[in-house]
């Protein structure tokens, strides 16, 4: 199971991302989850939303480059080494990861891990094969 | 392999280089006896008529530039008397005072046979129906194809430009099958034949002369495909008469220069030093048979190389290389001349907007080079790796162009900065410091 993740292009210029973020608090958009990764040159922002092709068109009608990323999230349980041992059953599996980062549901105590996989399919049938669910949008906003 | 004048178009080096030598020497001494603006250059140096004894002695001479030209509006460059001149063309004037160029009867005539030489090269015959869709009057264009044409004896068809439809029409009715019109009506021909619901198929055109401006490879693609022939390109300009000074034979490998009427040298436009074959500089023209308005080392503006190597069409005449840009755009960065068009053109072969902009500057005492490109929607991915590996494959591209590397700042789209709806395309920053 995979989820939609929103890519957005953004230059390292200085109030860039509060500008995005300005926008996505107009439209009364709730982010679920926020990364960034940056050169000096450039950044990519990774977000996580309810209603993603609604959030992606928002952004590109303001004249940003966004994209739909597929993505895998796992819930990680509080225990010592569980996300190093999700690392391992990826790369034994020979899927590759691109890269990853965590955030906190809202209304629980529960830590998620967003995986960006050379192969969703199989990331997700490796994770399943060891009790580890990979969430789909309805395992996040729905509740 | 046809040829208009083949025991000239195929002449040794050596046959050129002795016409050359002989022809230079009587037209120093033409223009010096005739023309007191340019004698008065030519005493400004210490030279007279006896120290140029041959090409080798071409390099003493002074230049002549646009502004010269301008100085000697209109007869100052004359040649000869007025009653022995039969025609003027002019250019379009846009900047400053327009030039005017004279032409003796028998001026035209060589002209012409410049023009008939380009014709011929692309196939034409008197078997053709050559349609000349360059404007006629003052502009060299249509007067230049147009004679160059009759002297082929290809059935011509006197367009002018402009009225598209009716242009089809008489292509469609006469079956004309050899194109003569600058690249961008080309172009605007080819979209017009799609509009009208036709498709090359229903046109006979085998080959078309573009020239009197700068045009793409991409562009040549384009037309070749909306109009189904082959597209060749024609250099020159009024200052040297008109269309004709060099024209592309069907190789496709750069012009091949008329050096019996033109001596070509490359210089460094910064301290104007002849530069050898193959190195790229600004383009200078002598003419050696025009009387009328001989232009002696005429500074073109116009960027090229020059190529003695051997064409497989069999014509022995220098070639030069499409012009890569004007001499005014030039920057110099790290001892290295750098045009914006040469970055232009990688990124429209790679995909890029042509949106972008140069930023020039100097950091402990090194120039550095900055490109910031507008990144295209479809070209961006979610993993830094792949645009970084999209930055360095772009630099890459262009330091084999122009031989030093450049910094690739890919940026969102429409972010680069526009002056009156033109963009800025360099900002060198090096001035302020000095
Ligand atoms: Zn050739």
């Amino acid at each position: 199971m995979s989820l939609k993740q929103i890519s957005v292009f953004l230059e390292n210029k200085k109030g860039q991302l509060a500008e995005v973020s300005a926008l996505l608090g107009g439209n009364n958009i709730n982010l679920h989850a926020l990364s960034i990764a940056d050169t000096q040159d450039f950044g990519i922002l990774r977000l996580i939303a309810e209603n993603p092709e609604a959030v992606a068109a928002v952004i590109k009608d303001a004249g940003y480059i966004c994209t739909l990323t597929d993505v895998i999230a796992v819930s990680v349980p509080h225990t010592p080494g569980s996300l190093a041992h999700i690392v391992q059953i990826l790369s034994e599996g020979g899927v590759d990861i691109e890269y990853t980062y965590a955030f906190a549901a809202a209304d629980d105590d529960r830590a998620y891990m967003v995986f960006r996989v050379s192969d969703n399919m199989t990331a997700a049938a490796l994770l399943g094969g060891e009790g580890l669910k990979t969430l789909s949008e309805k395992d996040l906003f729905v509740k | 392999m046809n040829y208009y004048q083949p025991e000239i178009e195929c002449a040794s080096q050596e046959q050129i280089r002795a016409w050359q030598d002989e022809r230079l020497v009587a037209q120093v001494k033409h223009v010096y006896e005739n023309v007191p603006y340019y004698r008065n250059l030519m005493q400004e140096k210490g030279l007279t008529p006896d120290d140029i004894k041959g090409r080798e002695d071409l390099h003493k001479l002074p230049f002549l530039t646009k502004n010269d030209l301008r100085e000697a509006y209109p007869y100052g460059l004359l040649a000869v008397p007025t009653s022995e001149c039969v025609r003027i063309q002019s250019t379009s004037g846009t900047t400053g005072k327009r030039v005017v160029a004279f032409y003796t009867q028998e001026d035209v005539n060589l002209w012409e046979d410049c023009c008939a030489r380009a014709i011929t090269a692309v196939g034409g015959t008197k078997e053709d129906v050559c349609q000349v869709a360059y404007g006629y009057g003052l502009f060299t264009g249509g007067p230049g194809l147009n004679g160059g044409s009759h002297k082929v004896g290809c059935l011509t068809l006197p367009m002018s430009s402009g009225n598209t439809e009716r242009q089809i029409q008489f292509m469609r009715d006469l079956h004309a099958t050899i194109l003569c019109c600058t690249p961008s009506y080309a172009a605007y021909i080819g979209e017009t034949v799609k509009e009208m619901g036709l498709t090359p198929e229903d046109l006979d055109l085998k080959a078309g002369i573009f020239g009197a401006e700068p045009w793409t490879e991409e562009m040549r693609r384009d037309i070749e495909k909306s109009l189904g022939l082959k597209a060749y390109d024609i250099y020159g300009l009024t200052e040297t008469s008109g269309p004709g000074v060099s024209f592309e034979c069907t190789e496709q490998k750069g012009m091949h220069i008329n050096e019996d009427h033109f001596i070509a040298e490359i210089i460094d436009p910064e301290t104007g030093e002849v530069l050898p074959d193959g190195e790229k500089g600004e383009l200078v023209f002598t003419s050696i048979t025009k009387k009328a308005f001989p232009l002696l080392r005429y500074r073109t503006r116009d960027i090229c190389v020059l190529d003695r190597t051997p064409c497989a069409c069999g014509r022995t005449h220098v070639r030069m290389s499409k012009p890569m840009g004007r001499s005014d755009d030039m920057l110099i960065i790290r001892g290295v001349n750098v045009f914006p068009s040469q970055i232009e053109t990688v990124l429209l072969e790679k995909g890029y907007s042509p949106n972008y902009q140069i930023l020039v500057d100097r950091v402990k005492n090194t120039d550095t080079l900055d490109i910031n490109v507008e990144l295209n929607p479809d070209q961006f991915s979610d993993t830094v790796k792949e645009i970084s590996a999209r930055e360095a494959a772009l630099a890459n591209d262009i330091k084999t162009v122009l031989g030093i590397n450049p910094k690739i700042h890919l940026v969102a789209p429409k972010t680069i900065t526009r002056s009156e709806g033109k963009a800025v395309r360099v900002i060198d920053k090096r001035k302020l410091h000095d």
